[in-house]
């Protein structure tokens, strides 16, 4: 017995004292972290789905004379939590894709530095969201709308819905697949959509009605668009539901490799029902390479880069002087009158609106 | 004095590591979400534990664990039998095939099951019934996933087992059932147990089956912790997930403990080539064709799913996938992944991943060989504590506190197979303890007593006899890495992409294109991972006569 306590008395200590060197070592290395940044790099952080063209990257590398280097830290909300979380010792120096619905909560941490981007006065003055303080540059917009089954609307002889109030008519019970606001963005975004829609008193008795009407709720895009969308080319026409929330760029992304070009996308956009996500770009606070990301800003407003960005990333220019991809114009729809929240009220009921949807809609 | 001396020495490594990758960054997070200007607020807790939703959620999330737990060891004890007991032909090709659903990502699953279960699926089809939805679509992913767990971990101390003491019992009159029952049972608790412990703990922590094939209305833990910390960066209320989480965990860990204590006993080990042997007469037979059948159903044919449908080009079957894989459109977009970067990748941080899992876990039970103090079962059960734990904590918790130098981890590619090693560790420390433990100590001491080293005695006496266990927990190691995503997709440097980082990608887009290339890598992915075991199988053979 007494064998056994010493030697655990022993090993406890031992134990202890590994840990407390290892913490102390890692408490010594506290900010004393000089590590000379590479003034030659200039680090991009972003979200997934952030892409572009190798060459139009490698023209701004040649002409600038910084390599870029990219980083991405998961979906859109996690990368912009992620940048809030390590605003003390940013991971790179620009940051790209915080949208308005995030916005709020990115500047009142703090997390970007004054920069006006040259370029700006090209972008129209309803996408500066920060036109007083330049914290962030808007970078791209693109609107989350309901799509709906060309082929499915034609056969039925039925026209397809154009609004949110369409949604609820009883011709098109059962029709619609949402996805999830509390796990998806498009999601939150349609749900966003019908609070800018009815208001903050409205939009409950609306899902209540929309629940009435037959919705089906999934849980992210991919189930939703893939596999019970009618009209998506990956569903091969297995899919039960000729309406489903996704975006406005999806019908031209339909057509993207099709040979021959068909006169028509085989989906279309209820213009109607559309969410307007905005996406901005901003110089980190405490970048180690400031010079850089300020070129690199410019760089994102540039419109060189602006006019790539549309099939790389499915989203649409804010430059009014860029040019949109043929694929774009001949099938994608015109929004005239996106729906659009202020970020500081998103921010504000964001976890609350999607409590209440959950309980609403889910229960 | 000495054997203590050289335990800790063992122990160091794997409690740096420990220390260093998980709990410092998990102590971090959770820490930064329960205090408050330097307080602590002790009082969320109670706030959140009142709260009946999430207690619904704590007691759906331990309920589907257990019942998945159950149903597994129910489908895949059988079959862990028939594979170390049975000679038959394609057996290696087998084994390594059940071990594929481990390494695909679940969104790939969950899109193969619902093509089975779900709407219009086959079940649909033939007999009008639907899964999707249910708790039954959940708990049959789980067994999916987990069937290779319970058959390599059993199936492997199983296969060493001596079989002439089951013989001597039925000699001396014991009944088929009850000779199993009194020896081999026995015999194989701790390794059963062991099995148990991964699957609930990985069940646990399920995320993307819960909600893909349940549907939003089923949530757990692991969800709620999710949105809290990724999407409203609602750090107190994770926090006090996190902490229940942990206790959860904890509390089944200390049963574990506490059943195998008693159960972990010396056993006669002996080569497994000696123990199998063809199937003799009907009941055998009929075993062995019902083990094959529950794995067609409920393993091969959400695989087959997969594999047509990346042969289902726009223009009729094909290889169209294939062909555009990386190239064509997308070329010269950050968008595009060749296929080859991607499967380099892959393999390079699988076998780093796999390298760093081997040295750690392995240190870690050969320094647990010999059971000792309460101390001793608690670093036991804390190497456990990653698989319970939620891999967004963990990468926020990274984020936090791996940023200054010397361990300015976070953009470094050493980042992504040192989480993935977090993950492995376990696996390596329960397939080779049970082994470890089965090893007669007086081989240890009469090879002391010739006056072998320590480090001699190891290598003579136990090497030998945990080879088997080693190479399993490498390809456990390699196949965890292989399709980890919920850390990689989040630290993973975009321009070193895995293959389920590369699916993903692709299947977050519109078009026929995209859907059948993510397809056609996880085809390959299913390929590379079934070709990695099976050369790991071949490795085994090489040296089986020793003992």
């Amino acid at each position: 017995m007494g064998h056994t306590s010493r030697t655990t008395t022993r090993r406890a200590a031992a134990a202890v004292a590994v840990a407390a060197v290892t913490m102390g070592g890692l408490a010594a290395c506290d900010s004393s972290g000089g590590d000379a940044a590479d003034a030659k790099t200039v680090t991009l952080v972003s979200h997934d789905s952030f892409n572009a063209s190798k060459s139009v990257l490698a023209d701004f590398e040649k002409q600038s004379g910084y390599k870029v280097r990219i980083l991405k830290g998961g979906d859109a909300g996690k990368a912009v939590n992620q940048a809030i979380l390590s605003k003390d010792n940013p991971q790179g120096d620009v940051f790209f894709g915080i949208d308005n619905t995030l916005l709020s909560r990115g500047l009142k941490a703090g997390v970007f530095a004054p920069y006006q981007a040259k370029g700006l006065d090209t972008v129209p003055d309803a996408l500066q969201l920060d036109k007083a303080g330049h914290h962030v540059t808007p970078l791209d917009y693109g609107d989350t709308c309901v799509n709906y089954d060309r082929a499915y609307f034609a056969a039925h002889h039925l026209a397809p819905p154009k609004t949110f109030d369409d949604l609820i008519k009883p011709q098109y019970k059962n029709l619609l697949v949402t996805e999830n606001s509390a796990t998806s963005s498009p999601g939150l975004a349609f749900q966003l959509g019908t609070v800018a829609a009815y208001g903050q008193d409205g939009w409950q008795g609306y899902w209540k009605k929309l629940k009435a009407n037959g919705v089906e709720v999934v849980d992210g895009w991919e189930q939703a668009y893939n596999e019970r969308f009618s009209g998506s080319a990956a569903g091969k026409g297995k899919g039960d539901k000729p309406l489903v929330v996704s975006y406005a760029s999806s019908p031209p992304v339909e057509v993207l490799g099709k040979k021959p070009e068909p006169k028509q996308a085989p989906t279309g956009v209820a213009t109607g029902t559309c969410f307007r996500q905005i996406e901005f770009g901003g110089l980190l606070t405490g970048a180690k390479n400031e010079k850089g990301g300020k070129a690199l800003l410019d760089f994102l407003l540039s419109r060189k880069f602006q006019e790539d960005m549309p099939l790389q990333m499915f989203v649409n220019p804010v430059r009014k002087d860029a040019a949109v991809p043929a694929l774009f114009t001949k099938y994608g729809a015109t929004i005239g009158k996106p729906a659009t929240v202020a970020p500081e009220t998103i921010t504000a009921h964001r976890e609350q609106w999607i409590k209440q949807w959950s309980s609403l809609v889910l229960k | 004095m000495r054997a203590t001396a050289v335990r800790m020495g063992l122990l160091a490594l794997p409690l740096v590591f420990f220390a260093l990758f998980f709990a410092y960054p998990v102590a971090a997070i959770v820490g930064r979400g329960l205090t408050d200007g330097g307080h602590w607020q002790f009082g969320r807790l109670t706030a959140v534990l009142g709260d009946p939703d999430i207690l619904h959620v704590l007691g759906f999330t331990l309920w589907q664990a257990a019942a998945s737990t159950g149903l597994t060891l129910l489908v895949a004890l059988p079959g862990a039998y028939v594979f170390a007991r049975f000679d038959f032909p394609g057996k290696q090709l087998l084994r390594a095939v059940v071990t594929v659903p481990f390494v695909l990502p679940t969104v790939v699953v969950g899109s193969a099951f619902l093509a089975l279960v779900g709407r219009g699926g086959l079940l649909d089809d033939l007999w009008g019934a639907r899964l999707d939805t249910t708790v039954w679509a959940i708990l049959l992913a789980h067994v999916f996933f987990n069937y290779a767990v319970v058959v390599r971990t059993v199936g492997g101390l199983w296969s060493q087992l001596d079989p002439r003491q089951e013989e001597a019992a039925r000699v001396l009159g014991a009944g088929r059932f009850a000779a199993w029952r009194r020896v081999t049972l026995p015999a194989l608790g701790p390794a059963v147990a062991a099995a148990a412990l991964m699957v609930f703990l990985f069940t646990f922590t399920s995320f993307g089956v819960v909600q893909i094939l349940g549907g939003p209305t089923f949530s757990t833990l692991e969800v709620e912790i999710y949105r809290q910390t990724a999407d409203f960066l609602d750090l107190p209320t994770a926090a006090v997930l996190t902490v229940i989480q942990f206790v959860a965990v904890l509390g089944l860990l200390a049963l574990h403990a506490w059943t195998v204590r008693r159960r972990e006993t010396t056993l006669r080990l002996v080569d497994a080539a000696r123990t199998a042997h063809r199937p003799r007469g009907g009941g055998q037979w009929a075993l062995l064709w019902g083990t094959v059948a529950v794995i067609v159903v409920l393993l091969v044919a959400p695989l087959v799913v997969l594999v047509v449908r990346s042969f289902a080009g726009p223009d009729g079957y094909g290889t169209v996938f294939y062909t555009t894989l990386g190239s064509a459109a997308s070329a010269d977009s950050t968008f595009a992944v060749a296929p080859l970067d991607a499967l380099w990748n892959s393999l390079a941080y699988g076998a780093a991943a796999t390298a760093i899992a081997l040295v750690v876990g392995g240190l870690a039970a050969a320094a647990l060989t010999r059971r000792g103090g309460r101390l001793m079962r608690g670093l036991d059960a804390l190497l456990m504590l990653p698989l319970g734990v939620s891999a967004v904590t963990v990468g926020f918790g990274f984020l936090i506190t791996l940023d200054k130098p010397p361990l300015d981890l976070r953009s470094s590619w050493w980042l992504v197979p040192l989480a993935q090693a977090l993950v492995g560790v376990p696996f390596v420390v329960r397939t080779m303890l049970p082994v470890l433990r089965a090893v007669d100590g007086r081989l240890r001491e009469a090879a002391a007593v010739l006056g072998a080293s320590p480090w001699r005695v190891w290598r003579e006496v136990d090497l030998p006899m945990v080879r088997r266990a080693l190479l399993i927990a490498a390809g456990f190691a390699f196949a965890v890495s292989l399709g980890e995503f919920g850390a990689t997709v989040f630290i993973a440097r975009p321009d070193h992409p895995t293959l389920p980082v590369a699916v993903a990608r692709l299947l977050g887009r519109a078009g026929e294109l995209n859907y059948g290339q993510a397809m056609a890598l996880s085809t390959l992915l299913m390929v590379v991972c079934a070709g990695a075991l099976l050369a790991l199988e071949r490795l085994r053979t090489d040296h089986s006569g020793e003992f």
